[in-house]
This record gives structure tokens, sequence and C-alpha cells, in this order.
């Protein structure tokens, strides 16, 4: 005898329950969770088909892919969590290449015993992120490791997206002459994680500033399509990004401190923790650097995005077989902004 | 940011330049020793060289807490975290310093020792609480500035009675480091270190006072400007040591009037006081056995001296050969006089501890200011 109660199957417990390593395991167990969290959350047509992978049509032209692993902690953070985050990331590197971004891959490792209430509270928090972008999560993943091997959950994104023809940004493309530009405040999104860190807990009320930047390289781009570099400036902040230019484009940089946007919580908080906000991560800028002649325009386009209302000029490259990055101190001296020397703090994306 | 730009302002900073350039003599060489790293870092981050006259030279000092320890305290630090259960807990620039066989803190808590980088002594007391059964050791070192916190956490860690913690105690002591500097063959015999003035410091000084700095002014007629670690401060400072050296004056001055007083932190002297006693000698790295430079746990308080409880013995360890480092930090070479600087020794790599801290004369001259021994190709303002 069957009624409708054979058919029953008692749903995922999101309030109290945990990953165990079921969850894993490839069973029914897994396949409940992909389909009450995952499916549900990021829900789309190729997640629908329920494919090992996700096939897709491309127009011909320039492809890019990139991929970011995130294992930030905490996982919560003011502005963010490691759910935005990681779809944030990606979508970022994808766009620095000029590329619209048009499809994410996600995996997940995830500790046993982490609450299944916080997980799906990461999943909505990427699924709301990936919507807002309009870049859905096609394909994705999720292992379990035993208790003790992992923290919680760590989450890798992929992503891919295909470069506007005419448009060619690279790392090694500075020349001597070019401005460099900064889209907005920097070291936000390191001192909000920092603020929240075990050892040096205090009160800011800076937020991280996680953000999706595709939509701020389009309107630089319909602004300046000979843009020559672009890059989001995320560990080892402003100052790793400008050196790593430097050495790939064979040039020196310039840049003035006093031009660099900086709010003065993150100035305070990092000095009372002997930081440098030039080496404080971010999360939701870029730096540019473009021929002189285009630079007006460019921050004029900046300027007028939201995630760029506070882009400024920073500096200019210069010739210099070292590649320095040399700086005016707002203190009238000069000196180099060089490598960061370790790190300055783990785990921060 | 409020009472932190105002040292900083680079109007104000020109006009203290002006002034020492005018009031500079271009006759004669200003030979000034800033003894903090603290100042040592300010003036490289800032580019304050770039604002002095040529006559104006500054040898960088050995007050930097990392950068004095000695290869055998480290040693010592390493051995102790390797006690099965046990926590060593230390700031962070102390992970980094090179010991013995290659190691360092960092390396050993790769290898399995349970290290922590904490910002207060505070934290290592919390973190002995939390662990009831396990050891923690706090690897305590600096000049006199990190002293008192480290008597209040012993003394709080009485009050706690708290069995399972103890103090590594590697603290120093800045006048007998200057007194050392003054007394050195290369001052008073061969003149290889020309030496007319300290810049004094500024946050030790807020512990201590002014007053121990008199001695050295009178003694030895070198005059003294204690100062604040803001780069206008230490300009200032600057000026001020010009104009005594011009008048023929060698008194200890007061730049840093807005924290430090002649007779300095009365509570915090008597912490200290209270807790520790002078060693009868301790070795510096640079400087080498310096008498009564040092501190200890008094008897009273054993069972949280680490050296009592678990038998330490020192044995002092000779530098690597090609590192200039005692040199540098007794001023008589410059990081760029060093043949491993920036080849073999990197702030990744470093050889000597002034290649670790950020306070240290070769990090800081690594970071900040390397540019300078490169000839560079084009350099347009920005």
């Amino acid at each position: 005898m069957s009624s409708g109660r054979d058919h029953y199957v008692r749903p995922v417990d999101f309030k109290h329950g945990h990953v165990d390593m079921t969850h894993g395991g490839g069973g029914r167990a897994m396949a409940q969770l992909i389909d009450e969290l995952f499916l549900r959350e990021f829900d789309n047509e190729w997640l629908r088909q329920g494919n090992d992978q996700a096939a897709f049509d491309v127009s011909a032209g320039r492809m890019v892919m990139a991929t970011d692993s995130h294992v930030v902690s905490p996982l919560f953070f003011p502005g963010g969590d490691i759910g935005c985050l990681s779809v944030h990331g990606t979508i970022n590197d994808v766009a620095m290449s000029g590329a619209m971004p048009l499809y994410l891959a996600a995996g997940f490792v995830l500790e046993e015993g982490f609450p299944l209430a916080d997980l799906k509270r990461i999943v909505a928090s990427m699924a709301a992120a990936s919507r807002a972008a309009h870049v859905p999560v096609v394909t994705g993943d999720t292992k379990v490791v035993e208790r003790g091997k992992g923290d919680g959950v760590f989450i890798t994104t992929t992503g891919v997206g295909i470069v506007p023809a005419g448009i060619h940004i690279a790392g090694d493309r500075a020349q001597p002459g070019d401005r460099i530009l900064v889209s907005g405040t920097i070291g936000d999104h390191g001192v909000a994680i920092m603020s929240l860190r075990e050892n040096l807990t205090f009160e800011t009320t800076i937020t991280s500033d996680t953000a999706a930047l595709h939509g701020l390289v389009a309107a630089m781009i319909a602004a300046a399509p000979g843009i020559h570099c672009l890059r989001d400036p995320t560990r080892g902040g402003l100052a790793t990004t400008l050196n790593e230019l430097a050495r790939q484009s064979d040039c020196g940089m310039v840049i003035a401190e006093q031009r660099i946007p900086v709010q003065p919580q993150v100035n305070a908080a990092c000095e009372f923790l002997g930081l440098d906000p030039l080496y404080v991560a971010n999360e939701g800028k870029l730096v540019a650097i473009c021929a002189a002649a285009d630079a007006d325009r460019l921050l004029a386009a900046m300027r007028a995005h939201p995630l760029g209302r506070n882009a400024a000029t920073i500096g200019e490259v210069i010739t210099d077989p070292h590649h320095f990055v040399q700086m005016d101190t707002s203190f009238g001296g000069r000196r180099i902004v060089d490598w960061l020397t370790g790190e300055q703090l783990p785990r921060i994306c | 940011m409020k009472y932190v730009d105002e040292f900083r302002d680079g109007a104000l900073a020109r006009k203290v330049a002006a002034a020492i350039a005018a009031e500079a003599r271009p006759s004669r060489r200003y030979n000034l020793m800033e003894f903090c790293g603290g100042h040592t870092h300010a003036i490289s981050r800032y580019g304050l060289a770039d604002l002095l006259p040529p006559g104006i030279r500054m040898i960088h000092g050995p007050g930097c807490p990392v950068c004095v320890l000695p290869i055998g305290r480290i040693d010592n630090a390493i051995a102790l975290a390797a006690s099965p259960g046990l926590i060593l807990c230390t700031y962070a620039d102390t992970m980094r310093v090179p010991a013995s066989k290659g190691l360092s803190l960092l390396k050993a808590k790769a290898r399995g020792a349970d290290i922590r980088m904490v910002y207060s002594s505070a934290d290592a007391v919390r973190i002995a609480q939390e662990h009831p059964d396990r050891e923690v050791v706090f690897f305590a070192i600096g000049f006199e500035t990190t002293t008192p916190p480290t008597a209040v956490a012993i003394l709080r860690a009485q009050e706690l009675s708290l069995a399972n913690f103890s103090v590594f105690c590697n603290h120093v002591l800045t006048p007998a480091a200057i007194g050392n500097i003054l007394e050195s063959k290369e001052v008073r015999e061969l003149g290889t270190l020309p030496l007319d003035g300290f810049i004094g410091p500024a946050h030790v000084s807020t512990v201590i006072g002014s007053q121990p700095y008199e001695y050295f002014a009178e003694e030895y007629q070198r005059p003294v400007v204690i100062a604040g670690f803001e780069p206008l401060d230490v300009m200032q400072a600057i000026l001020m040591l010009v104009r005594q050296l011009n008048d023929g004056r060698a008194e200890v001055e007061n730049e840093f009037t807005r924290a430090v007083t002649r007779d300095g932190n009365a509570k915090a002297k008597a912490l200290v006081a209270e807790v520790f006693e002078l060693r009868r000698s301790f070795e510096w790295r640079g400087l080498g056995e310096v008498p009564y430079s040092a501190l200890k746990v008094k008897a009273a308080y054993a069972a949280f001296d680490a050296e009592a409880r678990y038998g330490i013995t020192y044995r002092s360890v000779p530098d690597n050969k090609a590192c200039e480092c005692g040199a540098i930090l007794r001023g008589v070479k410059e990081p760029s006089d060093c043949k491993v600087f920036g080849t073999v020794c990197t702030p990744e790599n470093p050889i000597g501890s002034c290649m670790v801290s950020s306070e240290g004369a070769c990090a800081a001259h690594y970071t900040y200011g390397r540019w300078k021994d490169a000839a560079i190709v084009a350099a347009a303002p920005a």
C-alpha cells in the first residue's frame, strides 16, 4: 500500500542542522543539499539541467578565464561575507581584462560540523551578488572534509567572459608618460576584516568595499577604449599592484601621497595597528593606467559611476629599469613604495 | 586625522626645513644620532633626508628592540617553544629574527611549535587563562616602553593565581646603550664615529622622563633633544640640536612636551621597580655584553620567571660573518656599506636583525630609500 507519505523527504534542517560527511558523499544527502540549497538559491537554466557541466554558446572574440579561492576569516564581516566576496572577486579578475563576465563556476569545501544556517546565509549572499551582477553560477561542486581539516567553508569560483573587439588591456602595457588612476578610497576591506579579528577586535564604522566592478569597467571602456592596464588591488593593496604593473611593463612610477584617497577612519585604524593603508586589501577598487591624453576623460567617466565616485589621478609612469614605485610624501620628501614583505595579515580574502 | 596629521603637515615641514637650512652653518657638519628605531622609521618613511641641508647627517642608533636582541636569546625562545604543550606568545616583529641553524620563531611555528603573535602582554595572560592545562610563556622584549606592561602582566597573573604563566624577560635599558655608544672606541679614541648630538627617544621618555639624559649632556657634552615620532617632531628636534650646537650648548631639551615630563611616569616606574631588578650584564647584538643594561624578574616573582622555571641558560652565538648589523647598530656603518645588503640580505630573507623590524636601519633603508643607491634613468615628478 502506498500513500503520499512514502514520497515525503524530510527537508534539510537549515535552522539547527550541521554539515556532516554525507553532504559530500555523493549520496542522497548530498543530492538533497544541492537541490534545497544550491539549486534553489542560484536557480538558472544551466543548473536546472542537472549535468556535471554547463554548456553555453559563445560569440566570436577573445575569451578570458579567471579563478580565485576564498578563505577569508571571519566568514561574515562588516559590508559582506565570503559568499558575495567570492562572486565579486572572480568577476573583478575577469573584468580587469576589459571583458564582460558571463558565467561563474563555484566549488565549495565544507568542514564537517559547519552550521547549515551559516551555509545557507553564505549561499544566499552569493546568489544575490550573482543576480545583481547578471553573472549566473552555472556549475559547481561540493566537498566535505573532516572536522578540523578546514575552517568552516572555503569557496573557489571560476569565471569566463568575453573581451569586446578592439580592447587590449594588460599588465605589460604601461608606458612612460601614462597616468595612474585609482577608483576610490583604499584599505576599506582590510580594515573591516581586521576590526573583527580575534586578537585585535576594535570598533569601527568602516565596511568592506566588496563590489563587482564590471559595470564600472564598461563605463570606463566606453569613455576611453585605449586604457592600457587595469588591476584590482586586493591582497597586498595598492602598493603591491603598482609594483606588479611596474615590473610587468618594465617601467617605474611616481605617485603623490596626498592624491591617494583614504578614509580618515581607515587611516586611524592603520595608525594604531602599525599598518600602511597602501598595503591593505581592497575588494571593490581598481587601478587604471592610460595615456595622458585619455586621463581626464577616464577620470570623469569613473567619477560618474557609483563605484568610482572618489576616483583620483595619483601619479604617472616613468622610465626606470629598476622598476621602483616612488612616492612624493605629503610631508615633502620622496621614498619608494616597496613590495610587501611577508604578509600584513593572513586570510583577508 | 586629529592629533596626528598636524604633525605631518607638508607646509609646516617646509618652514622648519627653511629654518634649519638658514641656521645650519655651511662650514661645519652636524652628526646627529637618532637613538630610536621609531625615529629611523619616520625619517625614511617621510623622506625626511630630502628636506635637510647636506651638512646634516643622521646616524641610526641601536634603539630597535628587535634589532638588539642577540641570536642566543632567540635560540632560547625557540627551545622553549619546542617544549611539548607549551604556548609561546610574542610580539610580531620578533617572529622573523634569524636564529641559529637557519631557524626563526616563524620557521619553528611552521614546524609545529605553538607560537602566538600578540599585540599586548595582556593577550598572553588571557591565553594562559583560556588554557589552564598548558604552559604559557610571554617572550618579553623591548625598551622601557614595553617593560611596564610586562610588569602588569606578572602582577595580574599573580592576582589570578595563574600557575601556568611566566615571562621570558629580555627587557633592556636605553641609558645604558647610550652610555655604551659614548664610551665606545669609535667615539672616544678612533674618532671614526663623529657624534655631535642625540635625538632622544619618544615613547621611552614618556616612562623614564627626560632626567636620565642629563648625565650624557653634562658628562659627555652632547646635546639631547627628546622628540616625538612624527616627522615634524623630528624636524623640530633637528632644528633645536643645530641651535644648541651653534651656541655651544649641551643641554637636554624636550620637543615632545605633549607627552614627556622631566620625571616621567611615576606609576609605570613603580610597577617596573616592583617586579624587575637590574641584571649584572646582558648581551646586545652589536654592542656586546653591556653591564647593568637589562632587567630580570625579581626573586619574589620567580614563579613567573621563565628563566628560573625552565632553567634557561644563555649561550652567546656570533652573528653571521658577512653581516654588519653590529657596526650599523653602533652607528659606525650604514646599511649600504654592508656587502650583503639588498642582495643576500633582504626583508624576505634577513641575515641580520636590522633587516627584520620596520624600525631596523637596514629594513627602513631597503623599504623606503634604496632607490637613491641606484641610478634612476629619469625621475619625473608626479
